[in-house]
């Protein structure tokens, strides 16, 4: 994924049309390998991106013809409703969560995974990666249960070893499902997270810890100093891939608390998916869940923008002084 | 910084020192001690709902709610499974769930590594702009287009078919299973493919003949990867059979499960095994690939 970061991909682009034309003739193959996932990306990607522009445009509920233009009436709709703004908050402290304390945890983890004297550490890694393959849809129903405020497995052994008094109706109520959801979601993820910071770990030669060993030093300041440092070229694409991977939240919150209670929980997504497909208000409004869907991914662009400008700069510095030596 | 494919991962991977290890072992045995007390706890604690849903799908339905949080059926029982398959339709979701993921793997293995060859090998003019616009596909959220996709599956008259989902699903990009054929495919000698040409061979027999079988190990890692997502897909499988509930795959239907029968925990809970089971069992099976596959993509 890495690739992002890189300039320069390849591809030679010729200069004068006739030449252009013959590098393309020459490679006709080559496009009619290509054409397969053109044509489905053309489909399934571009056009849904264009498409989501057109709707958004419109007072639609999805049947009929697209008539009723109202300009940019849902984006204001959407900009003035407290509870878009809501969800909009609610999507980016998941990813908030997921940079503040997945990231840390998961370089936890790794460090302690990566000791090669520690006997059994594959297993250890499987156990906690296990929930990452799990269908997220199994996860949410299955917390449900598992957290109910009456018979639940959670709150019957909470109360048994003597923690609370009282069940704890996590999904319904209004303070506690959100960070409710966050937590089960960090769970969910955080062995992905862990498995690219062994990644990262295993890039750190053997010698440089035996070299700071000898000079004496902790292996917290080893961390700090020396293991940090290396890794943080790596550590960059795996904060860009935990975020991404952040705003995929849509399975695992409509499955355990479909947004509620009282919206508390809600996301763009089950926001979206709301307007369009389960409405509470009689019909689906398509363009209006377009134009929630647009403004939303318009800010995890910018958002991403800012996360892979700074490495990129980064790249192209050392990569500038590489050339002046 | 490429994405690497299984090979070289696995080539740098340290070889199993079981010599110097085990004498180190031996060394760190009080800071061994201190570790596994904080890990075995907290494992047990971690696949704690997985051990919860296995137990609890052996339950009789009312001991669920006398004794919840046991990790031991009194009398364990198949009654949940029987339910769950023919009285909840997890037979017909398992099914669907098969028929899916089968054309899905075959589909975007097929589609990425025709894609792979093409970039992998040919250096031709707008190959550019071609993979930066992978690139930037990798930025969009899932979930975000989904009702221009649903609009589109229905415009092309799928809707409420298996067809239509297969399609939906391997119609996203696939953007890292086309980078690891590209990546792969332009690491092999050109005179392979030369010596072909010079034999007379076309383009699309060289891939199929040549290209494609030296590619096992791309094809591997593709094929698990796209296999567990395409087992967890959600979304698209939800929004393309809301009216037809006979096609829901197995994520969409244990979901209209705890919507339908919320209190029958037991049920749920062999419905929650039937559908993670066989992605527990072949990731298990094949986790080393799946892991060295996401190590992979970070390194490099």
């Amino acid at each position: 994924m890495s690739v992002l970061l890189q300039r320069d991909v390849g591809g030679d682009t010729a200069g004068r049309p006739g030449e252009l034309w013959k590098a393309i003739k020459q490679h006709r193959w080559h496009y009619l390998f290509l054409t397969p996932m053109v044509v489905l990306a053309l489909m399934f990607t571009v056009w849904p991106i264009v498409a989501s522009w057109g709707i958004s445009f419109f007072q639609w509920t999805g049947y009929g013809p697209l008539e009723n233009f109202i300009g940019w009436q849902n984006f204001v709709e959407a900009a003035n409703s407290a509870q878009f703004w809501d969800a909009f908050g609610h999507t980016f402290m998941f990813t908030a969560v997921a940079v503040v304390i997945e990231m840390p945890l998961a370089l936890f983890f790794a460090a302690l995974l990566n000791n090669l004297w520690l006997r059994g550490r594959n297993i250890y890694r499987v156990l906690i990666f296990i929930p990452v393959v799990t269908t997220t849809a199994v996860v949410g129903v299955v917390f449900q249960v598992l957290l109910s405020p009456s018979g639940g497995a959670v709150n019957e052994a909470l109360q048994t070893v003597g923690i609370i008094d009282q069940p704890i109706n996590f999904l319904g109520s209004e303070a506690v499902a959100l960070p409710t959801v966050l937590a089960v979601n960090l769970w969910k993820n955080v062995g992905v997270t862990m498995i690219y910071f062994l990644a990262a770990l295993q890039t750190v030669p053997g010698e440089v810890y035996d070299a700071a060993k000898v000079d004496g030093a902790s292996r917290f300041q080893t961390m700090r100093m020396i293991t940090l440092p290396m890794i943080l070229p790596i550590t960059l694409v795996i904060l860009l891939l935990t975020v991404i991977t952040s705003f995929n939240a849509f399975d695992l919150v409509q499955t355990m608390t479909a947004g509620g209670p009282n919206y508390s929980s809600d996301i763009i997504p089950t926001y979206i998916y709301r307007y369009a497909f389960n409405p509470e208000q009689f019909q689906p409004r398509y363009g209006f869940a377009s134009a929630a869907a647009l403004f939303f991914g318009v800010a995890v662009l910018i958002l991403t923008v800012l996360i892979v400008l700074p490495g990129r700069l980064l790249q192209r510095r050392q990569s500038g002084e590489g050339r002046k030596r | 910084m490429t994405i690497t494919n299984g090979d070289r991962v696995a080539s740098r991977v340290p070889p199993p020192r079981s010599g110097p290890s085990s004498r180190k072992a031996r060394r760190n045995r009080p800071r061994q001690f201190w570790y596994h007390l904080f890990l075995i706890p907290l494992c047990f604690l971690w696949i704690y709902p997985f051990l919860w849903m296995l137990a609890a799908s052996f339950k009789a339905k009312e001991e669920i709610f006398l004794n919840g949080a046991s990790l031991i059926p009194h009398a364990p029982n198949f009654e949940n499974y029987v339910r769950a398959w023919n009285a909840a339709d997890f037979g017909q979701y398992t099914l669907n769930t098969v028929i899916v993921v089968i054309f899905h793997v075959v589909l975007v293995v097929l589609v990425a590594a025709l894609a792979g060859y093409g970039l992998g090998r040919g250096r031709m003019p707008g190959k550019k702009w071609v993979v930066g616009g992978l690139g930037a596909t990798m930025f969009l959220p899932k979930g975000f287009t989904v009702l221009p996709i649903f609009l589109l599956v229905n415009a092309l008259g799928l809707n409420n078919s298996l067809a239509g989902i297969i399609l939906a699903e391997s119609g996203g990009a696939h953007v890292v299973a086309v980078l690891l054929f590209m990546g792969y495919f332009a690491g092999i000698p050109n005179e392979l493919e030369e010596s072909a040409l010079m034999d007379g061979a076309k383009h699309p027999r060289i891939f199929f003949q040549i290209m494609l079988p030296i590619a096992k190990p791309v094809i591997g890692t593709v094929s698990i990867f796209t296999f567990i997502g395409g087992w967890n897909a959600f979304l698209i499988p939800l929004v393309l059979t809301l009216v037809r509930p006979e096609l829901r795959t197995l994520g969409v239907g244990i979901y209209s499960f705890s919507g339908e029968f919320g209190t029958d925990w037991t049920g749920l809970a062999a419905g929650a095994v039937i559908t993670i089971l066989p992605i527990i069992v072949v990731f298990l099976w094949l986790q080393r690939y799946f892991i060295e596959g996401l190590a992979g993509s970070v390194k490099g």
